[in-house]
């Protein structure tokens, strides 16, 4: 019979019958189904999907004409973190110039708004000398990060210790108080950066902290964009699925934990948000075929959903790419294809 | 950054080696699509969607429109100078190049 090579969510190798591959898949997109309660793929989707599965090439694409934008998160620090010793202003101008990149970030390496703030400055003069050289659209961005607001280190109670105590009530308004400083720092930082000229502000891996930082973000783009109402403003998520550290957060009604990206891209929307980055995550226990179905499930569902554009977030351990960190090109090159032309992503 | 790449490749418009940059400013200020953004930015340059991302095509374009180009060409208009260009070609309005007025005072 004859065998597929395909990876695990590892990126390890494993090879499979196509029999094997395409139950994967079914079980894949099912999954999917089953935990958003949104349809799973069709005969026609898992098809094409089977065929970019079980392609011989080591490296596939999207056909001509197909093709999307990329937005990076943590853009400029990519470089310091393989090693590359260059300025930032260096790795935009290598993003720019020679690396084909469709716009850039910048950021600093503490990633996160509550550490930008004390610099501020520093970074919106970095901005605006950065503007003045560079031609593609370069955003700036960092983490809600809610959970830096913790004692000791920040100042609400820690819920991560009150809540194993039972402290449900002080855990929970713990988390309300460091919305209230996470939003203030986030609209503080994002107004600095604009006015040095960033071409857009970029939250990214929001609800790491689960609920409370969703909520922090969603209310810092709805300020920032009734302050500057033409601020491009991309919302990337942490997980798939919003977690309920308070459990009873809302925003305009709607409670957060538990929201899928379907639901999330909708208060994206409503917050202001002008892309989306939606996150599906990888089971590295599972094949790939199982992932890339899920994966491309859960985001058919979201761009059928959304209004404005979502950029699936497609690094190490999301989007169907392994947890590995040097993911196979095989994989991720099948994960890109896949995600824009089923899951018509307008961006990655 | 390899994984970043290699989705570039596979998926990316290309930024300045073709239209990449100005279709995500169109994703970016106005909230498009892609299919609606692509649209926008082939109509104002008078291509096809499809040559968005033809190399051949877009360099001509680029160097036709002065929007930037990615070698070192002298005499073209390079950073800010190529956003001045874009801003106008697109009917957008770019930060930076609305800082850069108000500060040189032009």
């Amino acid at each position: 019979m004859e065998k597929v090579f395909t990876r695990m969510g590892d990126a390890s190798g494993v090879w499979l019958s196509k029999e094997e591959v395409r139950a994967e898949l079914e079980e894949g997109t099912n999954d999917a189904a089953d935990r958003g309660k949104i349809p799973p793929l069709t005969e026609e989707e898992l098809d094409r999907l089977f065929d970019i599965c079980t392609r011989r090439e080591k490296f596939v694409s999207v056909e001509p004409g197909n093709e999307v934008v990329v937005t990076f998160d943590a853009g400029t620090l990519k470089m310091v973190r393989v090693g590359v010793p260059v300025d930032r202003s260096q790795a935009i101008l290598i993003h720019e110039r020679a690396l084909g990149s469709d716009t850039m970030e910048l950021a600093h390496i503490d990633y996160s708004y509550k550490q930008i703030k004390p610099i501020a400055h520093d970074e919106k003069y970095y901005m605006e000398q950065a503007q003045l050289g560079t031609v593609i659209p370069l955003f700036y961005g960092a983490m809600p990060n809610v959970g830096l607001y913790t004692q000791p280190d920040g100042p609400v109670p820690n819920w991560s210790e009150l809540l194993p105590m039972g402290k449900i009530t002080e855990a929970q308004a713990a988390q309300e108080e460091a919305v209230e400083h996470a939003e203030r720092d986030m609209v503080y930082v994002g107004s600095k950066m604009y006015e040095g000229g960033a071409d857009g502000i970029n939250f990214d891996t929001t609800g790491a902290s689960g609920d409370a930082d969703f909520l922090a973000a969603l209310r810092a783009i709805r300020a920032l964009k009734e302050k500057y109402p033409e601020l491009p403003i991309e919302l990337g998520m942490a997980g798939e699925f919003v977690l309920g550290m308070h459990g009873e957060l809302y925003f305009d009604g709607v409670r957060l934990a538990g929201l899928y990206p379907h639901d999330q891209v909708k208060l994206a929307e409503k917050a202001g948000a002008t892309i989306f980055g939606a996150v599906v995550n990888t089971n590295s226990s599972k094949s790939f075929p199982w992932n890339i179905a899920r994966a491309v499930t859960f985001v058919k569902a979201c761009t059928e959903a959304a209004n404005i554009p979502v950029h699936v977030n497609v690094g190490m351990g999301v989007g169907a790419v392994p947890v590995f960190d040097t993911p196979p090109q095989d994989v991720v090159s099948r994960a890109s294809k896949a995600l824009v032309e089923i899951g018509k992503a307008d961006g990655l | 950054m390899g994984m970043a790449i290699t989705h570039a490749i596979a998926s990316g418009m290309g930024g300045m080696r073709t239209t990449g940059d100005l279709v995500a400013r169109m994703q970016m200020t106005k909230g498009m699509k892609i299919k609606e953004a692509k649209e926008y930015v082939a109509n104002k340059l008078g291509v096809s969607v499809v040559d968005l991302a033809n190399e051949a095509v877009a360099r001509e374009l680029r160097e036709e429109l002065n929007l930037g180009l990615v070698h070192e060409l002298d005499g073209y208009a390079k950073g800010m100078e190529a956003k001045f260009r874009i801003a106008k070609l697109l009917g957008i309005e770019i930060k930076s190049v609305k800082n850069f007025i108000e500060r040189a005072g032009l």
